[in-house]
């Protein structure tokens, strides 16, 4: 929606949004808890009053949208073919494109659980819609695998709606998602946290009956002989999110393997002239709020190409992750293309206290950035003086983390 | 009220500094807070040792809407100590669809002075 | 009374009752389970086997070389995807090419068409992703794949079509031998039936033991396996097999008739019927063993990982013969692999018994071999898919964004006969779930579906078996918050 909203707002006359749901809003409208819009709009709001904000400003430009259809695949040249009830199938041709199908959750098979294949295993998203939307319960005494937010967000939510979530594991020695939500939805509630453990086994004929539960060793695998059982009928899965990008393979759009998304320059364009992406689809956020910065640029982006106002010549910028960097978006940067500053985002590969962001362009450090708590759960980004960029004209721009000792 | 140090994750921003609060008589507030990054860290360290609120969120039932449950906030903080007493009241209310982003469907829940209003709106299917 | 009571609704009950549904006669298809094909014929290798690999002279030889004959006209009028892509049983290790040249031999003597004898060079043109160290192969262009539960369902549906009854969640309890005829006690009900046919698979030799003595046993054998994603389909063409050798049969690599990518299995003999799990170690041990035939194989795009249980008979052959105590009871049983290519000819075996049995069959005029074709929206042209969602604008909602699967596709697999009536149902019938998201977006709009069609709560919607619910109540019932609640 921010994307459509910048794009009209930045001269493209027809902008129109697919989406497969019943409604506007994506994710966002089963994301009932509060912690949104804390940038965007100096406000707590919850995911829905956050995407109603964006809902009412496009129905207010008058931008169109179909729901209820599926973009079912994406050519090279920019056609896109769609499918609902009430147009039936069509081809349509687009002047750009930008990707926002955000991501799907991590199975159990991707982590490889053994045991039996009963019901009651769910991820924590799928859990999330039956009980906020639909509005029943997925099971009464839990065992959770995995940290990420959606997860620790859902062990709170499950006991508020009066199930007993007998714990949650992360199979690292932190947890994945923000440390905010570990204090108000594990520490609030009395739900033990177990860190360096996993499942190694799911037990149960028909339904989940329990899960073996062992601890794990410095690399996650699981330590033979420290397995107890622990009785449950659910079991949910918190194992982190996969930006789903089997539309932009269709099309050609290359893919970075360490995000899961498209390589992209700074103005979210990817490695297809014309197609843009931005959001969870590019790399997993934390927030919400940079979701938006994101696909605004991405927007805006699309309007300047489609107006041929898009410099594609120009000084070129690779972006490198270095030392304890797993990944920088975006990976490219078209220095012309750059307003005052650029906001490189990224994740770090461990865990780092008390250390220092170092960027450099070629071999020169430009910026040095102090930070106290480093954790691959929580994007950190870092803003770059534009000026110091067109100045210095490097071939490449690092990242590389420090320790303070070092 | 214990005069130890007390380990405190922020909730305020996504941030979560992990803060130190203790009791500290020569400081105006009564209480001392440490390792937070701004400013309203330090209020919600003291809060939490004085009188803990929690924002609560949930779902009430709804007809007919397009969906079974509309999505509910508490516009406000209430006692952490309230929350599961709010919820049992929360869950016996059942909201008519049309409704507004904002509405107020309990007026002033358990005397906390807080209002339970709608999250979104939502159409009657 | 039925004349016919068919007891196992797995690839042979089906393939069986299928087969009779041609004749004028009062038939059920009698199943334990919730739905058709849920034991063994859901989870095994899904190959059509050329016949090399059998004893000469045994059944298993038999019928595997009948039945792989049977299956493009049965594949054709059942409307079941089947592909002969041919199999490659490679040579690695020196002594290979002997056995190579034995299960020639024997592939001869059971008559398989077509074999050849390829080099290492001929293997690697065929197969490029194969290891360097293949010194040749036994290829059998005959062999084939397919979905077998697809199959079953097929044949199932085809079957009810023509007459047969089918009884799920029908037990078999006791069998009571009577004047000219059988009493069955089930879980459900009473059934009474002239002739009873035994295709229990797993259960065949306790089914058999409730009507005469005991004379053969079925001991289960598990095999585990690992799906990839479709995308890692491609890495072979053929079903690849490793020379069976010191370290046992080896484990095969095959794209699945639906693009995935199928590894295992591995052979585990046990004692209990109904463990299906599957386990680190062997899982790990499939593994390792398939990288003997290829390296890199994409285990990180895994989708699925899965077990079965072959019904593996005492006699070690197929048991398709009259009960020598109980006049007019036969038994089909001990159908491990070849049992799938051999279900077929199995089918028709069986019909041939009874008729000297029961004398001559009296076949039907209106018997419909054809099973209406299952739509594929994705596989239909432009204005195939235009015209379609004029006429049914259920096709024109996906549900299921893995495999692009309409809703159109899952009401008409609801509404077949012998159709889905639970989540795995859908699955295995239309796909959604089979995917990377393994029913994580579907899952909530296919038991919405189901719920609508069949008139029931979701709720009440089930996953595999009776007892699999999946929704455990609806939010903001009268929730104990376990003393939660502090008084102010």
């Amino acid at each position: 929606m921010a994307a459509a909203i910048e794009a009209k707002k930045h001269g493209a006359k027809s902008v129109c949004i697919i989406e497969r749901d019943k409604e506007l809003g994506g994710i966002l409208q089963q994301c009932i808890h509060n912690g949104f819009g804390l940038h965007i709009f100096k406000e707590d709001l919850t995911g829905p009053e956050y995407a109603e904000r964006f809902i009412d400003e496009l129905k207010e430009a008058g931008i169109t949208y179909k729901l209820d259809t599926m973009v079912l695949d994406i050519s090279e040249d920019l056609h896109l073919q769609i499918l609902n009830t009430c147009d039936g199938f069509m081809r349509l041709k687009a002047a750009a494109i930008v990707l926002a199908m955000g991501c799907r959750e991590r199975t159990r098979e991707a982590v490889n659980i053994p045991g039996t294949r009963p019901a009651g295993v769910f991820t924590a998203g799928t859990a999330q819609r039956f009980l906020n939307m639909e509005g029943y319960l997925v099971g009464k005494k839990i065992m959770m695998l995995g940290t990420g937010d959606i997860g620790l967000i859902m062990a709170r939510r499950l006991t508020l709606e009066g199930a007993e979530v007998r714990a949650v594991l992360a199979r690292r020695g932190y947890p994945g998602g923000l440390m905010r939500n570990v204090a108000q939805c594990l520490h609030d509630y009395d739900i033990p946290l177990m860190l360096r453990h996993t499942i190694v086994k799911i037990i149960g004929k028909e339904r989940v009956e329990g899960v073996l539960v062992a601890r794990t060793d410095e690399e996650r695998k699981p330590i033979l002989g420290s397995e107890e059982l622990y009785e449950c009928d659910t079991l949910l899965l918190s194992l982190g999110l996969i930006p789903e990008n089997e539309l932009s393979k269709g099309a050609g759009v290359k893919l970075d393997p360490a995000t899961g998304g498209p390589v992209v320059n700074e103005s979210m364009e990817t490695s297809v002239k014309g197609i843009f992406a931005c959001g969870n689809v590019v790399h997993v956020h934390d927030l919400v709020d940079h979701v938006t910065d994101e696909s605004r640029r991405a927007g805006k982006s699309a309007a300047y190409f489609v107006r041929n106002k898009l410099k594609e010549n120009g000084p070129l910028i690779k972006t490198e992750p270095g030392k304890g960097i797993k990944y920088i978006v975006p990976h490219l940067i078209r220095v012309d293309n750059l307003n005052k500053s650029l906001q490189l985002f990224m994740r770090v590969k461990e865990v780092y206290s008390n250390s220092r962001l170092i960027v450099k362009a070629d071999n020169e450090v430009i910026r040095k950035s102090r930070k106290m708590h480093l954790t691959p759960g929580e994007m950190d980004n870092i803003r770059i003086d534009a000026k110091i960029l067109r100045q210095e004209k490097p071939a490449i721009l690092s990242v590389q983390v420090k320790r303070e000792e070092e | 009220m214990s005069s130890e140090a007390r380990e405190i994750i922020c909730i305020i921003c996504p941030v979560g500094c992990r803060m130190t609060a203790v009791r500290d008589k020569s400081s105006p507030s009564g209480f001392l807070v440490s390792e937070n990054q701004c400013k309203k860290g330090e209020t919600y360290g003291i809060k939490e040792l004085t009188n803990p609120t929690r924002v609560l969120t949930t779902t009430v039932k709804i007809k007919p809407g397009i969906y079974n449950r509309l999505p509910v906030r508490i516009n406000g903080a209430i006692p952490k100590n309230k929350i599961f007493t709010c919820m049992k009241v929360i869950n016996k209310v059942e909201v008519k669809a049309p409704i507004k982003i904002g509405s107020v469907i309990i007026k002033n829940i358990l005397n906390t002075g807080c209002d339970l209003i709608a999250s979104r709106s939502m159409k009657a299917s | 009374m039925y004349d016919i009571a068919i007891i196992g609704a797995g690839i042979i009950g089906t393939s069986v009752a299928r087969e009779l549904s041609g004749y004028s006669l009062r038939i059920a298809l009698i199943e334990k389970d919730n739905d058709v094909a849920n034991g063994t014929t859901k989870a095994n290798s899904g190959i059509i086997h050329a016949g090399y690999d059998t004893r000469p002279g045994s059944n298993k030889a038999k019928y595997n070389a009948l039945g792989n004959s049977m299956f493009d006209k049965l594949c054709e009028e059942l409307a079941v995807p089947f592909k002969r892509i041919g199999s490659l049983v490679i040579a690695l290790e020196s002594h290979d090419p002997e056995t190579i040249e034995e299960l020639y031999n024997r592939g001869l003597a059971n008559g398989i068409p077509e074999m050849r004898i390829l080099n290492g060079r001929e293997v690697r043109k065929m197969e490029p992703n194969l290891n360097k160290e293949v010194i040749g192969a036994l290829y059998a262009p005959t062999a084939g794949i397919i979905d077998p539960w697809d199959l079953a369902i097929a044949l199932a549906e085809n079957a009810v079509e023509n007459g047969v009854e089918l009884l799920l969640n029908h037990r078999v309890t006791a069998i009571e031998k009577s004047t000219g005829h059988f009493k069955i006690r089930t879980s459900a009900s009473g059934i009474e039936a002239r002739y009873v046919i035994n295709c229990a698979g797993l259960y065949a030799d306790q089914v058999n033991n409730m009507a005469a003595a005991p004379y053969f046993k079925i001991t289960p054998r598990r095999g585990q396996y690992f799906i990839l994603d479709k995308n890692s389909g491609s890495l072979v063409n053929s079903v690849v097999f490793q020379c069976p050798g010191k370290m046992g049969k080896g484990v095969l690599l095959s794209s699945s008739v639906h693009g995935n990518l199928l590894i295992g299995p591995d052979s585990e003999v046990l004692d209990d019927k109904e463990n299906v799990e599957t386990t680190a170690d062997r899982l790990l041990f499939i593994k390792e063993a398939a990288a003997r035939t290829a390296t890199g194989i994409p285990f990180n795009t895994m989708v699925k990982t899965f077990a079965g249980l072959r019904a593996s008979p005492s006699t070690k052959d197929f048991i398709i013969e009259e009960s020598k105590e109980a006049a007019g009871f036969i038994n089909v049983a001990g159908i491990e692999s070849p049992g799938l290519t051999a279900a077929p000819a199995i089918a028709e075996e069986v019909v041939r018994l009874l008729k000297t049995i029961a004398g001559e069959l009296i076949k039907k005029d209106d018997f419909n071999p054809l099973r209406r074709k299952v739509i594929r929206f994705m596989e239909l042209k432009d204005h195939e898919k235009r015209e379609l969602v004029r006429k049914n604008p259920a096709y024109g909602r996906v549900i299921c964004r893995c495999e692009n699967v309409t809703e159109g596709e899952v009401v008409d697999a609801i509404s077949r006969k012998a159709g889905a009536a639970t989540v795995n149902g859908i699955k295995r019938r239309v796909r959604p779930g089979m995917g990377r998201c393994q029913g994580g977006f579907c899952a909530p709009k296919v038991m919405e579906i189901l719920a609508r069609e069949l008139g029931r709560d979701m709720q009440e919607i089930v996953n595999e078996g009776k007892e699999s619910y999946i929704l455990s109540g609806t939010t903001k019932g009268e929730q104990d918050y376990k003393g939660k609640e502090r008084s102010e």
